[in-house]
């Protein structure tokens, strides 16, 4: 199925074929770190890659970031957080604006609270990930609490009158002729079979 | 062969219609001929939609791109194994998928259904037949798979990448199977609704039903996160994206009636709540399949999304009024035949796991809707994403988790204090000592904590109830205590496999918990280089990047990076991620690259690598590594929930008290234990 044509580094001329080659034979016997120097080389075409990235610097691992872009939606469409989107598949192109404009407000000095607030600005509450409890949106994250609330009370007071109702009621289901003897050697047996 | 297709389709549609028509009036005159006749319309509803699936399926492997469907979702370089499955990649071939699927389900109710049913047939068939019917108007009005381009284009524009993939060929057909068969309870519930006959014959009818479209669903369910994990490279696998959500609804709400309807056949209670509990699945069903389709909330599955949603809307909208008028109408017959004893039973306590059930799929369903409520309402638009989904549903799915292991523990009608003792104190003792190791272990996460010893609680109850049972047939019949659980297992099927099924809960609610010990990092690597991340089990992992090589396949053209795996400095292994640029046959781009994630699963950690892409076209890469815990029983505890479900629903295994055929349904025991008072 694949026809390997190209691997690795396979854009050199024949010169840096050479330079490689010399290069193999004087690493031989050394260590790992020392490949790290090594240049990498060109690959045979680019564009197969998909979009081309930038180095990652120390502030794309800041957790005080990623925090903050977690709780902000990319506006891309696809309906996940701007830290998420920017390293799903890392072809938007949204969410690395997006990030960028997180780090220039970071940059800036201002406080996480400070740029969520400021996407708010500019995109309005839908750049939540989740929307503040505030005003209408109360509704949305304690409705279904109050729901099971009322619920569970109502079936509490239901099971209570059902209760109420099977004490009241005569002791119809009471074995036909079951004689207290019976009913001891019975009960000697369900407490034997639940042990 | 699209001429016959289409052909077929409006065959099926007018056999449908008359399926509906003859099914219902034969049961309400009660003529033998009508209702013979609704039943044969069901089987040629079947044959006419399998002849229209068959012309699809040839069309698509000869590659007629004359037809607007297969010009759309194929192309004549798509592998073989991804051109069947193309037959639901796209709207309108999941729309004919579906009915073929319905009709498929309708004749085997018709065929399987045992003859003391009988009288509930010829409703099924009408309901099921104008299900069908809505579906294949639905085909030929708006979404015809048939339709013609006024062109031959030299090739097709191919299947979306992330849908080339093993999980997509099963995840859409099990989802489907499940949401499609769901019509069938339903079909039985209106039956019982029209014939009036609402003891607990039709859940007997019903009941396997309502099993294979759960078990479906949760075949479905757990593939798509499958899917999402290995092929959309965000290191998870449930995102509460609105269209996963319409599938966990049903799922949500057939998993409480699959609890309470216990109570119904051992007691004869709840009978409006079982009732209620069927339509409202079916229904839900209905919506999860307008949300899917019509757009109307931003989803990450927008692939299905059309106008056809709202074709979805009307029918659910009709449905929703006619099941429920019918519903209404019916209460004066819906009277229990006993009544609750006592607050602490088994069954107060399965109507308290019902509450929750449906509370989850309350909020749940609150939560996808509310940003449509807000915009309505308000007029802004806003996100519901998973901070709020999670904030609302994480506790009540832990105590849901704490009542499933407390259920078992406590007796049918009433539960004496000493009883309770005995049933609680292996348990809960198993619950404090797994919290105390955990805190002795270093943990300090309190969901997780949570989370790991009310699961070793449930675990302990599971264990608890198995080893009293092996015990007591041992002492019974002397059997080896191999031989004993074997027995077990297989004389109350339904009881045991059901325990089973809670031990993959407590696996996939440990394994759910284990991501809040998630790490990650990103890096830019030239090969020789090496990035290394701390992970949750104590170890360290380093990753080399040792190169990037290009190649040629099929339909795509692949850029590779391969990595060097330690742990602890000692090599474990190596991971390959790639980016995909996926080509048509005159090797022209089709859609954007996509990305393949490497992963390395183990019982402990995935080890998880996505290439980002490239730094000026070299083999510098970016990365992201990230070390996901416990992941491996997400799917693990899928298996075993599967084995649980095939073990409830295998035939034999003995007839649920006061459903066999010939014992009189029980309201009750015969003898009241006074003493126990």
């Amino acid at each position: 199925m694949t026809d390997g044509r190209t691997v690795g580094r396979s854009d050199g001329t024949r010169r840096e074929f050479l330079m490689a080659l010399g290069a193999v034979f004087l690493s031989v016997g050394q260590t790992v770190q020392q490949s790290d120097r090594q240049t990498a080389g060109r690959v045979y075409d680019p564009q197969r890659a998909g979009r081309g990235q930038t180095p990652i610097t120390p502030v794309d691992n800041d957790a005080g970031i990623q925090a903050v872009e977690k709780k902000l939606r990319c506006s891309c469409g696809c309906g996940l957080d701007i830290y998420t989107c920017r390293t799903t598949d890392f072809q938007c192109t949204y969410s690395p604006a997006l990030h960028k404009d997180v780090l220039r407000l970071a940059g800036q000095g201002k406080t996480a609270q400070q740029i969520i607030d400021e996407f708010v600005k500019q995109y309005g509450e839908a750049a939540l990930m989740a929307p503040p409890k505030r005003g209408f949106n109360l509704a949305g994250y304690f409705v279904p609490s109050i729901a099971i609330i009322i619920a569970g009370f109502f079936l509490v007071r239901a099971l209570r009158r059902w209760t109420r109702e099977a004490a009241a009621a005569p002791a119809q289901a009471l074995g036909p002729n079951a004689t207290p003897a019976e009913l001891e050697r019975l009960r000697r047996e369900l407490d034997r079979l639940d042990a | 062969m699209s001429l016959l297709g289409h052909l077929s389709l409006w065959l099926a549609f007018l056999v449908g219609l008359w399926g509906a028509i003859t099914g219902f009036a034969g049961g309400v005159q009660q003529r033998r001929d009508l209702q013979q006749s609704a039943r044969h319309a069901t089987f040629a509803l079947f044959g006419a939609l399998v002849v229209a699936v068959v012309s699809l399926e040839i069309a698509i492997f000869r590659h007629d791109f004359s037809l607007e469907y297969v010009a759309a979702y194929t192309s004549r370089n798509l592998p073989t194994f991804y051109l069947w499955s193309a037959l639901y990649a796209g709207q309108k071939g999941s729309l004919l998928f579906w009915a073929t699927v319905l009709s498929l389900f309708a004749s085997l109710a018709q065929l399987l259904t045992s003859p003391r049913h009988r009288e509930y047939l010829p409703y099924v068939a009408a309901v099921t037949c104008a299900v069908a019917a809505f579906f294949i108007s639905v085909m030929l009005f708006a979404a015809n798979p048939f339709e013609r381009l006024g062109f031959m284009p030299m090739d097709g524009r191919g299947m979306n990448p992330q849908l080339q993939n093993p999980g997509m060929v099963f995840h859409p057909p099990m989802l489907y199977l499940g949401y499609i068969s769901i019509t069938i309870p339903f079909a039985f519930a209106i039956a019982a609704l029209l014939t009036k006959k609402l003891d607990s014959e039709w859940l007997v009818a019903v009941r396997k039903w309502t099993l294979v479209s759960w078990l479906f669903l949760s075949i479905g369910l757990l593939i798509g996160m499958w899917w999402a994990y290995v092929e959309l490279g965000w290191g998870g696998y449930w995102a509460w994206d609105p269209v996963e959500n319409a599938a966990l609804l049903p799922w949500l709400v057939m998993t409480a009636f699959l609890h309470s309807v216990m109570i119904q056949e051992k007691r004869g209670m709840l009978k409006k709540w079982n009732l209620a509990l069927i339509l409202g699945a079916w229904l839900l069903s209905i919506f999860g399949t307008f949300i899917t389709r019509s757009g109307v909330i931003a989803s990450v599955h927008s692939f299905t999304q059309s106008s056809v949603g709202y074709f979805f809307l009307g029918f659910l909208v009709l449905a929703a009024v006619a099941s429920f008028t019918l519903y209404v109408t019916r209460l004066p017959l819906l009277q229990a035949e006993a009544t609750l004893e006592s607050m602490v039973s088994r069954e107060a306590s399965f109507l308290f796991n019902n509450l929750l059930l449906i509370g989850i799929a309350f909020s749940v369903l609150w939560g996808t809707l509310f940003p449509i409520l807000s915009e309505a309402i308000k007029g802004t638009k806003i996100t519901v994403g998973p901070p709020f989904f999670n904030q609302v549903n994480v506790p009540l799915g832990l105590a849901l988790l704490a009542m499933t292991g407390i259920g078992p523990l406590i007796a049918w009608r009433r539960a004496s204090l000493p009883n309770l003792r005995r049933q609680f104190a292996v348990p809960l003792t198993s619950c404090g000592f797994a919290l105390l190791l955990l805190l002795l272990a270093g943990m300090r996460d309190i969901g997780a904590l949570i989370a790991f010893s009310i699961g070793g609680f449930v675990l302990a109850t599971i264990v608890q109830e198995f080893a009293r049972g092996a015990r007591a047939r041992h002492r019974q019949y002397g059997e080896p205590v191999i031989l004993a659980l074997v027995q077990l297992l297989s004389r109350n099927r339904r009881r045991y496999g059901g325990y089973i099924v809670h031990v993959a809960i407590v696996l996939l609610f440990v394994a759910f918990a284990g991501m809040a010990f998630k790490t990650e990092t990103q890096a830019t690597l030239r090969p020789g280089e090496t990035a290394t991340l701390q992970g949750p089990d104590g170890y360290t992992y380093s990753f080399t990047h040792l190169g990037i090589s290009q190649y040629n396949s099929l339909n795509r053209e692949i850029t590779a990076a391969l990595v060097d795996v330690r742990r602890n400095g000692k090599v474990i292994g190596r991971l390959r991620t790639e980016k995909r640029q996926h080509v048509d046959a005159f090797r022209n781009p089709t859609f954007e690259p996509s990305t393949e994630v490497g992963i390395m699963s183990g019982l402990r950690v995935d080890l998880y690598v996505v290439l980002a892409g490239l730094v000026n076209g070299t083999e510098q890469a970016v990365f992201r590594f990230t070390i996901n815990p416990l992941v491996w029983w997400v799917w693990f505890g899928g298996l075993v929930l599967v084995v649980g479900g095939l073990i409830v629903l295998w035939p034999g295994g003995g007839v649920p008290p006061g459903t066999g055929p010939r014992s009189p349904r029980q309201a009750g025991y015969a003898v009241k234990l006074e003493a126990e008072r």
